[in-house]
């Protein structure tokens, strides 16, 4: 293969925090005191955090120093299955930290927000036609606060109705997230297996819905990265017992402009502005998780609503039947201010870097499938799954080959994950992977795949080349060392 | 599209191995009847020229400083954010990874996530700290959840003091769960009337904020002492926690739980978000707690490393039976407070939080000699209530159109306190400012 990516450098060594320092020592700016000293009563006083004292230079170190034991999609392919790790423009960065943006207080009159209230509006809009749905509400700050606030709208719409149901249908294809969501909302979670095929079968779902389960959760495209082909009959059975489609919309950067959800019997659906709108994942957040509805749940979206009238936009807490606040304020707005960025730098093209995305995954795909267990041999969309079962008779794993690919120079996929491929690799290569740096990647996994025939132990020494080797997760667990 | 390095030369290699002829075949396993028909209705795409200049167009419009004068806070404050600060947490090895799922490669965020829950466990006097949730809304939200499991109890009890937008997030993650809420009234000295409390033992919690809405200084050990021998637990909520600079934490006081809003730390307003859930509790109810921790391990060397840990308290390892369903969290922004509490310094944030708590006394004892009625007399940190007098809406209006925004009206919150209003002044703000506001008022 050509030269690796993954070498060795000068890793630095740093201590924790509080390893560092002296008392007495800044590396803040205080302004200068133009006002005297007032009482304050002894009782009420502590002591004052314990916190390690730095200088300026302590403090850009220690940090830039741990930035480096770091990896990001910056640093190199990260081709995380269901987390869309997309490169993240840095113009979208320069909008959101502009002054009147960044400063802007939350309870300003409406008369003084009206830029931030308009990039609001504007992005309900475009989120709207992208996904085929009529009404959407930002508020939900990631995906999973995304997934409970459509669990909450569900809840209400049959409240409306005078009912109470207790159950929700969820595949085994489905995001982890999904049934804790649900059990928040007080559902319990009624597992279908999805077929042969990788896919729900109609049959599967007219067996366990009835007019006490409320809804179905799908994620569509789903997490073997396959189209759910059977949705309209499944979203009849699910309706024509009264119940309500959900979709699980982490995989929507698969079909931008080529599937019109509103159309296709979805109800309502969660966006992942850190995954599909191009918005950085921040080590873990903050995301921003958008639910999109059709016109027969939008009286029950969470207050507060943006709207216009003769231009000027304002916000609306008068609707009556709704499911309440979500959040503080408004959500994660200066994650929206950057996928708003993004949608307006891309217009059309959205639809390409769908179709992009999917050729990305497919070519991996193709490109792989005879060094690697293929559980479902079809054409996939955004990403595409694996298993360890060729590499399990040298007593290599899944986990055994993903360490070993940090050696290489890559993050590794999502591994163990679906749960109904055993030893699952998921890959997804996302839109913004060139040709040059996936065929790297491909080359990598192959040259894995001969060392786990020739040389297995050094996969199950890997990885090597980190800041750390193989970390005892098990100790950590039982006997949680949490703070220092 | 300079996001897309696809040439068409690429494109074509690719489409052959895969077997398509052109991208649109790529999709056909999709049916007929589920494809989109027309195409997207977006705006022109906008080069980054166009862009700048629209996106700087929608700032402009907005009132913030130095050229507005905001006096106000209510859950969101102005604090100075270093350039340092702001500078480490654009370095884009933080910024563009994901959850640390693969240790060896998030070494970094792991370590400063371990670091960030040091620190906020230190801050609030508590044993333990996750690595953050959303905001101080959902924290809370979380946290009485949490009492509710911890407990097998469903009854809470919560302060009309608290933050009336959290208390309304709390309400909405209830409703379908059929827990009991249970409000506590107020007294006339602006700190939570407990006089309810009395005969209620069956409750999973009691919730209290400190400093409250009002910005007064709640008894909270007094509360502590009265609801642990009913094996209530004892929540605290704040919005502020520079105030923890000075003032006695939760933990001293009693809290079993402590939870509140970080944005005061080095992350700026954002019109609301993002902000960060700060969530500590005691160790002995760490399997209840919701959301990521990391903790501190070995390497195969015996070398130090960090990991998330205790995941089986998680959604995607207990699906259903998960403490809570949060997955992504808000750990930019808990980097961002822990690389501002790593700045400032221990001996920094009581100096900063003395000089927050001068600056909002000078500004209440200003309005006061100004023959203002500050309308609680308890001790307060960096907000406080005013009354002015009846038709203030107009003097109001008239300073917004001085580039003053004269604190926020109570009445939409609290109907009964018309004509009064929450100020809120920070380091951040001049006292050349301040006599200016006071001499507007006046007038």
């Amino acid at each position: 293969m050509k030269e690796s990516l993954g070498t060795t450098g000068l890793i630095l060594n740093e201590p924790l925090l509080w390893g560092k320092g002296k008392k007495g020592r800044r590396a803040f700016s205080l302004p200068r005191r133009d006002v005297e000293t007032f009482l304050l009563n002894e009782d009420l006083t502590g002591e004052g955090p314990d916190f390690p004292d730095l200088s300026e230079v302590d403090v850009v170190r220690h940090y830039t120093r741990l930035s480096t034991w770091n990896f990001g999609v910056d640093t190199g392919m990260y081709p995380l299955g269901s987390c869309t790790m997309k490169y993240n423009p840095k113009t979208n960065e320069r909008q959101a930290s502009l002054p009147g943006l960044a400063g802007a207080h939350p309870l300003l009159p409406g008369s003084l927000s009206q830029g931030t209230l308009r990039m609001m509006f504007e992005l309900e809009r475009y989120l709207s036609e992208i996904t085929g749905m009529d009404a959407v509400s930002l508020q939900p700050a990631a995906g999973a606060h995304g997934e409970f606030t459509g669990m909450l709208l569900i809840y209400a719409y049959h409240k409306s109705k005078g009912e109470r149901r207790s159950k929700i249908i969820v595949p085994d294809t489905a995001h982890g997230t999904n049934p804790a969501s649900a059990t928040l909302c007080g559902y319990q979670s009624i597992p279908v297996k999805s077929n042969e095929e990788g896919i729900l079968s109609p049959e599967a779902v007219a067996k366990v819905m009835d007019e006490d389960t409320a809804g179905i959760m799908v994620t569509n495209p789903n997490t073997l990265g396959l189209f759910e082909e059977n949705i309209k009959e499944i979203a009849e059975i699910v309706h024509s017992k009264g119940g309500q489609v959900y979709c699980d919309g982490a995989n929507m950067n698969a079909v931008m402009g080529i599937v019109h959800m509103g159309e296709i019997g979805i109800d309502v659906l969660h966006l992942n502005l850190h995954k599909t709108f191009s918005t950085p994942h921040g080590g873990g957040g903050p995301g921003c998780g958008p639910v999109c509805v059709r016109k027969h749940l939008e009286p029950f979206l969470p207050v507060p609503r943006v709207i216009e009238e003769n231009g000027i936009y304002s916000l609306s807490e008068d609707i009556p039947e709704s499911i309440g606040r979500l959040h503080a304020f408004y959500g994660n707005f200066g994650v929206m201010i950057k996928a708003y960025s993004y949608i307006l730098s891309m217009g059309a093209n959205l639809k390409k870097a769908s179709q992009l995305a999917v050729l990305n995954a497919n070519y991996i795909k193709e490109k792989l499938k005879d060094v690697f267990h293929l559980p479902y041999d079809r054409p996939c969309m955004h990403e595409c799954v694996f298993s360890d079962k060729i590499q399990e008779a040298n007593k290599v794993t899944t986990l055994d080959m993903v360490k070993r690919l940090m050696d290489y120079g890559f993050h590794p996929p999502t591994i163990y994950f679906p749960l109904v491929v055993h030893g699952a690799i998921m890959i997804e290569p996302t839109e913004t992977e060139s040709k040059e740096d996936i065929d790297l990647f491909i080359e990598a996994l192959k040259a894995i795949a001969l060392e786990a025939k020739e040389n297995p132990d050094l996969l199950h020494d890997a990885p090597s080349r980190c800041k750390v080797k193989r970390l005892d997760e098990t100790t950590a667990a039982r006997k949680p060392c949490l703070a220092g | 599209m300079r996001y897309l390095p696809h040439t068409s030369e690429d494109i074509a290699a690719m489409l052959k191995i895969v077997g398509a002829d052109n991208l649109d075949d790529l999709f056909s396993m999709i049916p007929e009847d589920c494809r989109r028909t027309g195409k997207l209705d977006l705006p022109e795409s906008m080069t980054e020229w166009e862009l700048n200049d629209f996106m700087g167009e929608l700032s402009d419009s907005m009132a913030v400083s130095p050229e507005y004068k905001v006096f106000m806070g209510a859950g969101s404050y102005e604090h100075y954010i270093p350039a340092s600060a702001s500078y480490l947490l654009g370095r884009s090895e933080f910024v563009t990874s994901y959850t640390p799922y693969q240790p060896e490669m998030s070494q970094g965020t792991l370590q400063a996530i371990y670091e960030y829950q040091t620190l906020v466990a230190r801050l609030l006097g508590m044993e333990v700290a996750n690595a953050s949730l959303y905001d101080g809304a959902t924290a809370l939200a979380e946290a009485l959840l949490m009492a509710v499991r911890v407990t097998r109890r469903n009854k809470v009890a919560v302060s009309s003091l608290i933050h009336p937008l959290y208390r309304r997030v709390v309400q909405t993650y209830f409703e379908p769960s059929g827990y009991e809420i249970v409000e506590l009234p107020y007294l006339e000295n602006g700190k939570t009337d407990l006089s309810k409390l009395n005969g209620m033992d069956d409750l999973a919690a009691v919730a209290v904020q400190s400093p409250n809405f009002f910005g007064c200084i709640e008894d909270l050990k007094k509360i502590g002492e009265m609801i642990h021998e009913k094996k209530t637990l004892f929540v605290t909520s704040f919005t502020e926690p520079l105030a923890y600079g000075l003032l006695k934490n939760p933990g001293s006081q009693g809290a079993d739980i402590a939870c509140g809003e970080g944005q005061s730390f080095g992350i700026p307003r954002s019109f609301g978000g993002p902000a960060l859930g700060m969530f500590a509790s005691k160790m002995k109810y760490v399997r209840s707690m919701p959301g990521r921790l990391i903790g501190k391990t070995k390497d195969l060397d015996g070398k130090n490393g960090f990991v998330l840990t205790l995941a089986t308290r998680e959604q995607h390892i207990r699906r259903e039976k998960a403490t809570s369903n949060i997955c992504t969290n808000n750990s930019l922004c808990a980097l961002a407070a822990a690389i501002y509490m790593a700045s400032v310094g221990g001996t920094g944030m009581r100096e900063l939080a003395r000089l927050n708590y001068d600056k909002s006394e000078y500004l209440k004892s200003e309005l006061k000699k100004a023959g203002f009625k500050i309308s609680f007399d308890s001790p307060t940190f960096n907000e406080f209530v005013v009354e002015f007098p009846a038709g203030f809406e107009n003097t109001y209006k008239r300073l917004l159109e001085k580039k003053i925004v004269a604190g926020l009206p109570l009445a939409p919150y609290y109907p009964e306190f018309s004509n009064h209003y929450l100020l809120c002044a920070t380091e951040t703000v001049a006292k050349d400012d301040m006599d200016t506001l006071v001499r507007e008022v006046k007038l």
